[in-house]
């Protein structure tokens, strides 16, 4: 009965959602409903307030209208449901921590207040650096680490969350080959594992292969659906506002996208 | 896989400076253990510096004016603790040491180094109103005034930056300046009360140990525990806000709370430090016993530690000196204790410190000279097609172009380090010599052709890059070089690239010619 009633809910479900800073709106009336084991690609320009959707449904940044659900409910009823890749420059990455204490982290949730983490937390930490391949640099203060592998530690420790929808904000942003086939090896995972995954992009190319669907969003939502159907020039136009270098990539993208039909990238 | 030649160069470069001499890395780690040995005393003698030079010179003032026991009687009193205010005021120094550094621990890390300042200073009205409000010196009082105010200034700091498009940096100056004038401009009327027991409100200012009484001890005793308590109970909350307050939230953890009961802590914290340290200089006990540690560890345990083991030392210094010094004011004090403390760690830091910098960056260019005098030995001896010759010093020196004492000098340092053994005029390769020679001819030649190559720049133009590079590459990345370069024998000048594995094949092969025969093939 639980998995109908989960089958039917939407794992996020956005309603008229509205959010401004000081005063001025960033996001307008945000209507988006995800089924749950989707991988879902945000895609927008600069300051198109794709982070801002992001923080605002975690519930990190006021709302002036509208609301979030997650799995039915609002996440205060419970926020383990939910899991967080920020963006890599939102942290000071001097901080003197170890790449195995960032990852612990993402237990504190499950934890509660003044608990700490056990022996079963630390194994858990640790298999989820393995799965990013990290587990060799686990003792590594994280200033040491290349910027793929500092990522690479955000998503162990959103792994560490064991959630079922996650938000990352531009998880392949600035990261090496071998990290990107890493983070995207992750991400199926998750998908099969029946989790739901949003997650902001910046790369047209790449993004008409690694997700389901795409919710091409400036200020408000210009469209959301499965990728082929939303992934056209004239929609990618209305959402770069006709931007001459991007669109010239939009073009690039749609021919590459046409001629090679998935498989390797341009 | 169909990788972009960018990203390869990408992995493959930074992974090169990772990579240190192994033979120098040891070094560096044994002169960092000798460094942090010497470091010790050498702390000692500042923290001695710090609190002789100054009540010394006290002394004489004081000799002047009273006629006081000597330095020596002095230290010997203290020592003994036969004194009830010694007692106090060590007890006092023991407990603001501690919960200054713990909580300055956290201060650091979260950048919140001028909200301490500002809260310091806010807490003036506070302890004037307290007073006015108890009529006498009563801890209590003082502490729910002073604490209150601390509250009220974060408050208005808060609020500024809330309401106006005021940054936090203005809205902290406003608030400490206001504050503070306005506790001086109320301490100055107290003073001017025709009360007996105003006496004592002075010594807020730059603080004064010997005036602690046994209640201000019970009450720095609570809040110290109280501070030690709430950091063990709450660690990792505290580490995970600091780290990444965003994170911390979504993962549903009370922020909010965490950081105001922080805040609480540390305007508590600030409140019973005052009488002993004072209004001005309070957040320096915050400050710098953290960023000493911080420069020493990357955990934030040890760090928290070490932040509470300065603090600790800096105040029993402090009322040390403050004691022998005949009412020279403790803050001070302390803060120099403090200071120098940093300044040490500073100075002397095994992995930050300035002389560790020194010392690795001299490592690093000794070995650059070592390294390029046996290149160009190994160029020499190829010119002699490998022969089973040596090297002749003059030679080498006119290659090197430099004199004979010169290259007698490098020679000589080369044989140190068992790389090539001088016979009179001739200079002979250690089979170790010639490994580390032909490594790093290999290092210059593989680069030169992966710039050519893979980077397409021109063969004229990758010699000095190659020079800077070769001395760097590690033995991971030379792999990988080989892989995409297909093994390539020769380098974009047409000369041989030496195997790695040929020259790792051990030290008795090495001894050898190298086998001729395929490499004059692929010569022609
Ligand atoms: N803290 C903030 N205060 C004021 N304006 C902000 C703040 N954060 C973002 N903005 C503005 O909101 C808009 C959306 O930002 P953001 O969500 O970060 O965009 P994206 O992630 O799509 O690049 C931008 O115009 C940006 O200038
Ligand atoms: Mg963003």
């Amino acid at each position: 009965m639980t998995a109908d009633a989960d089958a039917a809910t939407p794992a996020l479900e956005i309603h008229d959602l509205t959010v401004s800073y000081h005063r001025k709106p960033v996001l307008w009336g945000i209507d988006v409903a995800v089924a749950p084991g989707q991988l879902v690609g945000i895609i927008g320009p600069n300051g198109a307030g794709k982070s801002t959707l992001i923080k605002s449904c975690m519930g990190l940044l006021p709302v002036s209208g509208g609301w979030v659900k997650v799995f039915g409910k609002s996440l205060r009823d419970d926020p383990r449901r939910v899991g967080y890749v920020p963006q890599r420059e939102s942290v000071d990455w001097d901080f003197p921590v170890s790449v195995l204490d960032v990852v612990l982290m993402g237990r504190y949730g499950r934890l509660g207040l003044g608990r700490r983490p056990g022996k079963a937390d630390r194994e858990a930490a640790r298999a989820c650096l393995d799965k990013v391949q990290l587990l060799p640099f686990a003792n590594r203060q994280i200033s040491n680490l290349s910027g793929g592998q500092q990522q690479r530690v955000f998503l162990a420790r959103a792994l560490a969350q064991e959630a079922d929808l996650y938000f990352m904000d531009e998880p392949f942003a600035g990261v090496d080959a071998a990290t990107e086939a890493a983070i995207i090896a992750v991400l199926r995972e998750l998908r099969s594992a029946g989790k739901t995954i949003l997650v902001v992009h910046h790369d047209l190319p790449t993004a008409r292969q690694y997700f389901d669907r795409l919710l091409l969003l400036n200020m408000n939502v210009v469209a959301f659906g499965p990728t082929e159907e939303v992934f056209t020039a004239e929609l990618l136009q209305k959402t770069y506002g006709g931007r001459l270098t991007l669109l010239s990539e939009v073009a690039q993208a749609l021919g590459a996208g046409a001629n090679a039909g998935g498989g390797e990238r341009a | 896989m169909n990788r972009e030649p960018a990203s390869e160069v990408e992995r493959v470069v930074p992974n090169a400076f990772e990579r240190r001499d192994p033979t120098c890395t040891q070094r560096v780690g044994d002169n960092a253990l000798h460094l942090f040995r010497y470091a010790r005393p050498a702390l000692c003698f500042l923290g001695l510096l710090a609190f002789t030079a100054a009540p010394l010179h006290a002394a004489n003032v004081n000799d002047l004016a009273a006629g006081d026991d000597g330095f020596w009687a002095q230290a010997a009193r203290f020592a003994s603790l036969t004194d009830p205010s010694v007692r106090y005021a060590l007890a006092g120094a023991l407990l603001l040491g501690l919960s200054c550094g713990l909580l300055g621990g956290f201060i650091v890390v979260r950048k919140m180094a001028l909200v301490g300042d500002a809260l310091s200073h806010a807490v003036l009205p506070g302890v004037a109103a307290g007073f006015l409000w108890a009529g006498t010196k009563d801890p209590l009082a003082i502490f729910v005034g002073a604490t209150i105010a601390g509250l009220l200034g974060t408050a208005t700091v808060s609020a500024i930056t809330a309401t106006t498009r005021l940054k936090e940096d203005t809205a902290l100056g406003l608030v400490l300046t206001s504050y503070f004038a306005l506790g001086i401009c109320l301490l100055t009327m107290i003073q001017r009360l025709p009360n007996g027991n105003q006496s004592g409100i002075g010594t807020f200012l730059f603080g004064q140990a010997a005036a602690l009484g046994a209640d201000d001890i019970q009450l720095m005793a609570i809040v110290t525990t109280a501070a030690v308590g709430v950091i063990i109970a709450g660690y990792k909350e505290l580490l995970v806000t600091s780290f990444d307050p965003g994170f911390a939230r979504a993962s549903g953890l009370p922020v909010g709370l965490i950081h105001h009961t922080l805040m609480f802590l540390l305007a508590a914290a600030v409140v019973i430090a005052l009488q002993a340290v004072g209004v001005v200089l309070v957040s320096a006990m915050l400050i710098t016993p953290a960023a000493a540690a911080y420069l020493l560890t990357d955990r934030l345990h040890r760090l928290l530690l070490l932040a509470a083991a300065f603090g600790v030392m800096s105040g029993v210094v402090g009322a040390f000196g403050s004691f022998v010094g005949h009412g020279l004011p403790t803050g001070p004090l302390m803060v120099l204790a403090a200071s120098a403390v940093f300044a040490g760690a500073f100075l002397f830091g095994p992995r930050h410190g300035v002389a560790a910098r020194w010392w690795r960056q001299r490592c690093q260019r000794a070995r650059t000279r070592r390294e390029n005098a046996l290149k160009a030995m190994f160029h020499l001896w190829e010119e002699d097609n490998f022969g089973p010759e040596g090297v002749a010093l003059a030679d080498f020196a006119q290659r090197r172009r430099c004199t004979l004492e010169e290259i007698g000098v490098i020679v000589r340092e080369l044989a140190r380090h068992d790389f090539v053994t001088l016979d009179r005029e001739m200079v002979y390769f250690t089979p170790a010599g010639r490994l580390r020679a032909g490594e790093i001819v290999r290092n210059h030649r593989l680069w030169e052709l992966y710039l050519t190559e893979s980077a397409n720049i021109a063969p004229d133009h990758v010699h000095d890059d190659a020079e800077r590079i070769e001395h760097v590459l590690g033995e991971a990345t030379v792999r990988a070089l080989e892989r995409r370069l297909n093994y390539a024998k020769l380098d974009p000048h047409g000369k041989i690239i030496p195997s790695p594995r040929e020259l790792h094949r051990g030290e008795h092969d090495a001894l050898e010619r190298p086998a001729a025969g395929g490499r004059e093939g692929d010569r022609s």
